[in-house]
């Protein structure tokens, strides 16, 4: 393949031009959103950021934002390789293909793509286990639900949210066995006007809770109208909203990971990881449980993040059914990521959920 | 499966306000488009409202000074798409295409320190006595001052192109620019002026979403509403009144998805959110069998020649 | 007070300066947009025009990812102008190109995991058919009820983003794709993979239809009956009429054509740079590509530099984002002060302008 040689070459005249920089470890990064979105690409941005702040001048940061997922991800990635970019995350489902060719092309890079599932010798796969968090929003929402409705704004039917519907269930349900969910397909990531409808119906079907697995504010403000619900900031901590509303959040915390990937190459010790971390790696934070919390029940929502912090809770842990009634996890038995009805592509509701997933 | 958690006063109510956005863009551009111009660029005028009216209001702390300078906002940056088509003389379809890839661009670069900000809130017009009827109060007297301002921008705009000597001109100028031409109007003043009128339309419902409905500013926020405010004109067979119910058809069928779903019913979302387009595209079938049909000049380029 | 004076004839040395003279122009109001973000103005300038092209690093690349870019651009914009020329307005190519790629890809994935050599073509038919047929509903209408084509294709554009929706996370879904949306990777597919054809020229069969469809409508606009046809119909329809031009026949041609070559577009972006259907698959070719049209005012050979330059700017707006850090709304905004001046200068093509003095009108 003639490209490929040319392109290595060219990597590796930047590399030498670089190299003769010395220590500048440039790291890139490709968002799908613009870093102004405040939810899932400004989080990733903040990470970014803290990478900049950890290392000053010892790395170089470049993000290219609004990319499309497919071709222009492939182009816009192979650039940053042929800058001379040493470590590159490329933070978006959809780039999990052009990232693994890209890759391919540029051996010496070394490539982290989020959420994916193909791996290879210079690219890590990441993701954070975001449904231990919705287990601690499940525990408030079981105990603060006055109508034992709970409202569910769910994203795209994929198995990132289906178990976080899951978990947000099962810890409502253990501490409120009347409770009931009510959830919305909005079909987007981020539709604020939409966000509001759903949330507004939700409402108005007797919802007091308000789950959103959606990136705007919207739900936050619809909620702050009606007076009587709340919420839950998700992606960034949505604090302009706490106490109330917004009783605690999930916030995606990417800097501890992107510090210390970014240190592994400078000290030439990266090597290709699948990490799925938790509340335990920081990766998922939970946001400050306000006071509109009973304190009971804020001590024992913090009970419970530290146990699935230091591993002695797991957030699927049987006896668990499907919801047609089979059994899923018996006794004790906690979830397998990978494998059959493992978590990794989980695609069923739990025993006690209404409603189908969307096929 | 619950239909009775639907509660049809609540629903109707809050697809009111679903609409107000779509209503606003819809009845500029409908005047717009009644002058003879197509201007596709509602997309960009609606989001460069929805900054101008967000920052104007962090920093006056006053949503009604936000309000108006969402007008202005949305009806300067038709002011380009104005030049481009009545004085260049460029085509309108291209010019509003761009106008809206300008638009987005721009209130992303205005916008950049406002994300996470929490806008002054606007208060409801809660009448007591009345907006405590029953029925009737939740549906008509507890809303926000903005949505009585769609419903009645509605009311005059009808009332303009029905009655006035202007709204005539108008008319004139969008069934036969030569004519109106000849008789010694000046067509391009009364389609600049148009223009303007709209672009202060959509700005204001750019407005509403980021102060009222969301509120928030976020890139990208208004998620292709201006798209759907054409379609709606279309559907509307450029009448008023109808952009009123047509507005709330579509705003309520996206209420009433969201609603049944909550409710335990299984839908097909997809094929659901393709209805009212499909509903357009049948309702303009419909009208091009009878004669009450599109501008006769809409999106022809005017030149005065002699 | 200053007057427009139509030209009995476009300027010929006009149509080809005035372009330059936007770039030009846009390159001023840029990097003065640029300073004041408080970015070097000539390096932004430099960045965006000149390093895809020429820089020692990047332009060995970039240079070929210019036609993959361009190469859908072009090849939609070609179908359009035929029908711009005539009067005929499908601003639904969005619509006709995600039908495209839905149906090609469709046709392929039902015979995964075939090795024949037939299944290529196949899609290929089935793309454009799907354009096609996407363009004859609006076409249609107009021929049967006479309902307006602006309004009905861009309707279509909708339906078509709603069902590729469906198709993503639905019939087209990958079954080993641990249930995330989006189909199978047509690069993984040998049978389906529109690759390169000359390694390192980023050159794909969607690039040489767009070469052949330039040439063809070329061909058509000036040496064939039916070109002069469209160009009658567009620029006197009246007289169009008399000379025995056939309406129905010809709106069917030009939505067809549209239709189809946007429907081959999307295929050939599906199986090639882009490689699966997914919810977010489209990209706005399809209205980019009506702006390319204007741009390259109608004229094939315009159309081809128009598409290439529009490509030069996403490509070198990439690179001053990577480079200097430059927000993307920055090179919007940039994208959009091109297109204003270009549509704007226009105007010195057809018309002269004349400073009145007053009261002599």
């Amino acid at each position: 393949m003639k490209l490929t040689k040319l392109l290595t070459s060219a990597a590796l005249a930047a590399g030498l031009a670089t190299g003769a920089m010395a220590d500048t470890t440039k790291v890139g990064f490709v968002y799908v959103g613009p870093v102004g979105d405040g939810g899932w690409t400004y989080e990733h941005d903040q990470g970014r950021k803290a990478v900049v702040e950890a290392f000053g001048d010892k790395v170089e940061t470049t993000y290219v934002e609004n990319v499309p997922e497919g071709a222009d991800a492939e182009r816009v990635i192979t650039q940053m390789a042929l800058q001379g970019t040493d470590l590159i995350f490329t933070t978006s489902f959809g780039y999990m293909d052009p990232t693994i060719n890209v890759a391919k092309k540029f051996p010496n890079v070394k490539f982290e793509h989020a959420t994916g599932y193909k791996q290879a010798d210079n690219v890590s796969v990441y993701s954070a286990r975001f449904y231990e968090g919705r287990a601690v929003q499940g525990h408030i929402a079981g105990h603060m639900t006055k109508s034992n409705v709970i409202g569910y704004i769910a994203s795209f039917p994929i198995p990132e949210v289906i178990r976080g519907i899951n978990s947000a269930y099962i810890h409502a349900k253990k501490v409120n066995p009347d409770v009931q969910f009510k959830i919305i397909w909005a079909y987007t990531w981020f539709d604020p006007a939409k966000e509001a409808d759903a949330a507004k119906a939700l409402i108005e079907q007797g919802a007091d809770v308000i789950l959103q697995h959606t990136d705007s504010t919207a739900p936050q403000a619809a909620a702050q109208a009606a007076g009587n619900v709340i919420t839950f900031g998700q992606a960034s901590d949505m604090g302009e909203y706490a106490p109330f509303p917004r009783v605690s959040s999930i916030i995606d915390n990417w800097a501890p990971y992107y510090v210390a990937r970014t240190k592994a190459v400078m000290d030439g010790t990266w090597e290709s990881v699948s990490t799925w971390d938790g509340i335990g790696a920081g990766m998922v934070g939970i946001g400050e449980i306000s006071d509109a919390v009973p304190a009971d029940v804020k001590a024992s929502a913090e009970a419970l993040r530290d146990s699935l912090a230091d591993g002695s809770y797991h957030a699927f842990t049987g006896p668990l059914n499907k919801q047609d009634g089979t059994p899923w996890l018996a006794e004790g038995e906690t979830a397998q990521d990978y494998g059959d009805d493992g978590l990794a592509g989980l695609g069923f509701y739990v025993e006690g959920i209404e409603g189908d997933v969307p096929q | 499966m619950d239909l009775s958690a639907i509660n049809p006063v609540l629903l109707i109510a809050s697809l009111m306000v679903a609409a107000t956005p779509l209503l606003l863009a819809a009845i500029g551009e409908l005047v717009v488009e009644r002058a003879g111009v197509l201007n596709l660029g509602v997309e960009g005028m609606m989001i460069v409202g929805a900054i101008s009216g967000f920052a104007i209001s962090v920093e006056t702390g006053s949503p009604m000074v936000g309000l108006v300078a969402a007008m202005i906002g949305g009806a300067l940056l038709s002011l380009l798409f104005a030049f481009l088509t009545q004085f260049a003389l460029a085509n309108q379809v291209a010019s509003g295409l761009a106008l809206t890839l300008f638009g987005l661009g721009l209130s992303a670069l205005m916008g950049q320190s406002y994300v996470g900000i929490k806008p002054p809130t606007m208060a409801k017009l809660d009448i007591p006595v009345i907006s405590d009827i029953p029925v009737i109060g939740p549906i008509l007297f507890s809303h926000d001052p903005v949505l009585y301002i769609g419903v009645a921008l509605c009311a005059v705009v009808w009332a303009v192109l029905k009655y006035s000597r202007v709204g005539l001109v108008l008319r004139a100028v969008g069934e036969n620019h030569d004519a109106a031409h000849a008789l010694g109007y000046n067509v391009v003043r009364v389609r600049v002026l148009a223009i303007l009128f709209g672009g202060a339309c959509a700005g204001l419902g750019g407005a509403y979403i980021s102060l009222i409905r969301v509120p928030q500013w976020t890139e990208g926020m208004t998620a292709g509403i201006g798209w759907i405010a054409l379609a709606l004109v279309v559907f509307a067979s450029w009448k008023p009144w109808r952009v009123l119910l047509g507005a709330y058809l579509f705003g309520g069928i996206n209420v009433l998805q969201l609603n049944l779903q909550a409710a335990g019913i299984a839908i097909p979302v997809e094929y659901l959110a393709m209805s009212p387009y499909l509903i357009t595209i049948l309702v303009l079938v419909i009208m091009s069998a009878d004669k009450s049909r599109a501008p006769a000049s809409l999106g022809r380029i005017f030149h005065a020649s002699g | 007070m200053i007057k427009l004076e139509k030209r009995p004839q476009p300027s010929r040395a006009l149509a080809l300066a005035t372009p330059l003279i936007a770039v030009f122009i846009t390159m001023i109001a840029g990097g003065l947009l640029f300073w004041a973000l408080g970015k070097n103005p000539f390096e932004a300038i430099r960045t965006i025009f000149w390093d895809p092209l020429f820089h020692e690093q990047f332009a060995s690349y970039s240079r070929p990812q210019l036609l993959v870019k361009a190469g859908p651009l072009i090849l939609i914009a070609i179908g359009l102008s035929l029908g711009f020329r005539a009067g005929i307005w499908n601003i639904g190519a969005e619509g006709q190109y995600i039908m495209g790629a839905i149906c090609g890809a469709g046709v392929g994935l039902a015979f995964y995991p075939s090795e024949s050599f037939l299944i290529f073509p196949m899609m290929v038919v089935a793309g454009a058919l799907g354009g096609w047929a996407w363009a004859m509903i609006p076409a249609l209408l107009k021929v049967k009820f006479g309902t307006n084509e602006i309004l009905v294709s861009l309707m279509l554009v909708y339906v078509a983003e709603q069902l590729l929706a469906s198709m993503s996370l639905g019939l087209l879904r990958n079954p080993e794709g641990h249930g995330f949306p989006g189909s199978r990777n047509l690069k993984d597919y040998a049978a389906a993979h529109n690759g390169e054809l000359i390694a390192g020229t980023g050159m794909h069969w969607g690039i040489v239809a767009a070469f052949i469809a330039v040439i063809f409508a070329y061909v058509l606009l000036n040496r064939h009956i039916l070109g002069f046809n469209i160009r009658l119909t567009g620029e006197a329809p009246r007289a169009a009429r008399f000379a025995g031009v056939n309406p129905t026949r010809l709106i069917l041609f030009c939505l067809g054509t549209a239709g189809a070559l946007a429907g081959l577009a999307g295929l050939f972006e599906v199986s090639g740079p882009a490689g699966q259907i997914s919810i977010d698959f489209n990209v706005g070719y399809g209205f980019t590509a009506i702006i390319v049209a204007f741009l390259g005012r109608l004229h094939p050979v315009g159309i081809l530099l128009a598409g290439l330059l529009m490509a030069l700017t996403y490509i070198g707006g990439e690179l001053a984002q990577l480079m200097l850090s430059l927000p993307s709304a920055a090179i919007q905004v940039f994208q959009g002060m091109l297109l204003f001046f270009l549509l704007a200068l226009d105007l010195l093509t057809n018309y002269r302008i004349r400073i009145a003095v007053k009261g002599a009108a």
